[in-house]
């Protein structure tokens, strides 16, 4: 036990993981802003919407997420020389917020659509029926409840963004959590597994909680019909 | 004998195919302004279909489909405001299930017509009173029985101002004792002078509120006549034999 409080002490764990709650919260956000415009795009009436929306989510979803932070960082940043911040560390918090964005957002569409599939087509077409051009009843009828079905799956995805988002790291965030680990073994190779399990129970206790918040959510929001 | 009302809604050589299935086979048909029209037919008649395209719902491949004199538009802001002057009540309500009573029916005026949530919600009352559901405005859809449903949701199109209302099969998805509530609302709308055109086995509404029946079987209009006519001398082999089958249990 007095290992763990050494490592507390010593070492700004919780700090660590507070980088990741906000690459986190501001990766979603964004993934949610582009994945929903996405599935608006995929279930659209225009055919090269909907092959645009495909067309992102097939590349991005099958690219790895360290292969895309690393690319960011060392081709957009280094060569083509777009900076996001002056701000050094600031720079590559964005372009880690901006690689966890763009990568979920694939995710999030897809969790959006299967929301959509639980919507009857009937809802639609009154929408239509009454006079409502596409995007006014996708954005009043349709994604309400689409929103409402896709929960549990848009929970998934945030569990694992909260996850991923140790991939930051390759976009050289060093202060987040898995790079906190790296410099916490090497100084202190004695406390290999007390370090381990602070990060890896870390981990599990946040995402325990929003396991628990999306099935709790999506039983409430549910729309009865 | 007065001048026949104008044209309210014209087809003229309509064909539509589901792949091979040839759905609606060059139907010509015309509905005069406060007309009442009852289309009957065996299923997959075409005859909902049918109804469908008038507001375009469904596509056709060819002819025409003419709304007060104009064809309908294909797409775009057009097409939403041909939708607006056509009403349309489904089997299945689609009352939206997210919103209250009173947000469905005041949803259109409010986001199609900029009406003021004031207005909209008091001619939303009015028409719900005129269906007899105003007590249920706050509820949600699913606490409605099926039948108050429907009448909601013939509220929700009657507040578009609609020249023309479309029933796809309105009581068929109803519990037997929730038909007549329906098709009361749909006879006092009849009365009020409402052009609509009726998809219905309900030979009580014909023979009380149509003008017109057209009999459809194959995608094709078999039959025209008026209520009695229908019910009591049909013409055709293909009439009879249906109206043998619903009449006759």
């Amino acid at each position: 036990m007095s290992e763990f409080l050494d490592i507390l002490k010593h070492y700004d764990v919780l700090g660590a993981f507070w980088v990741n709650i906000q690459l986190t919260f501001w990766g979603a956000l964004l993934a949610l802003v582009i994945g929903t415009v996405l599935a608006v795009m995929r279930i659209s009436p225009l055919s090269s919407l909907r092959w645009a929306g495909a067309t992102y989510v097939n590349i991005v979803r099958n690219t790895p997420l360290t292969v895309i932070m690393t690319f960011l960082v060392l081709a957009v940043w280094t060569q083509l020389k777009i900076s996001l911040a002056h701000d050094f560390a600031l720079n590559f918090f964005l372009f880690a917020v901006v690689g966890l964005g763009v990568y979920h957002a694939a995710f999030v569409c897809e969790a959006i659509r299967s929301g959509v599939n639980t919507v009857p087509a009937g809802q639609a077409e009154a929408a239509r029926a009454i006079g409502l051009p596409f995007l006014a009843a996708a954005r009043i009828v349709v994604l309400p409840q689409a929103f409402r079905g896709a929960v549990a799956p848009l929970g998934n995805t945030l569990i694992a963004l909260l996850k991923n988002s140790t991939v930051a790291v390759a976009a050289s965030v060093a202060t987040e959590s898995s790079g906190a680990m790296k410099t916490m073994i090497e100084f202190r190779p004695d406390y290999l597994w007390p370090i381990f399990l602070t990060f890896a129970v870390g981990f599990v206790v946040l995402v325990i909680p929003i396991g628990l918040a999306t099935t709790g959510l999506s039983r409430r929001l549910a729309v009865t019909r | 004998m007065d001048e026949p009302a104008p044209a309210l809604v014209e087809l003229r050589g309509v064909n539509k195919h589901f792949g091979d299935l040839h759905v609606l086979r060059d139907i010509d048909l015309t509905v005069r302004k406060g007309e009442v029209l009852v289309v009957i037919g065996p299923s997959g008649s075409g005859k909902s279909t049918l109804c469908r395209a008038i507001n375009r719902l469904e596509t056709v491949d060819d002819g025409e489909i003419l709304v007060d004199g104009s064809p309908i538009p294909a797409e775009g802001k057009a097409l939403a405001r041909l939708r607006t002057e056509v009403g349309m009540v489904f089997q299945s309500f689609n009352l939206f299930a997210h919103k209250t009573v009173l947000d469905n029916v005041t949803l259109g005026p409010r986001k199609v017509r900029g009406a003021s949530r004031k207005d909209a919600e008091e001619e939303a009352l009015t028409l719900l009173r005129r269906v007899g559901v105003e007590n249920q405005a706050r509820k949600m859809p699913a606490q409605l029985s099926g039948g108050q449903q429907q009448r909601v949701a013939i509220a929700r199109a009657l507040a578009m101002h609609p020249k023309v209302m479309l029933f796809d099969e309105p009581t068929s998805a109803l519990d037997p004792e929730m038909v007549q509530e329906v098709l009361d609302a749909m006879v006092a709308l009849a009365k009020e002078g409402m052009t609509m055109i009726v998809v219905t086995h309900e030979m009580g509404f014909a023979r009380k509120a149509a003008d017109r029946v057209v009999f459809m079987a194959d995608g094709q209009i078999v039959e025209e006549s008026d209520p009695d006519t229908f019910f009591t001398a049909p013409t055709s082999s293909r009439a009879k034999d249906f109206l043998s089958k619903i009449l006759v249990h």
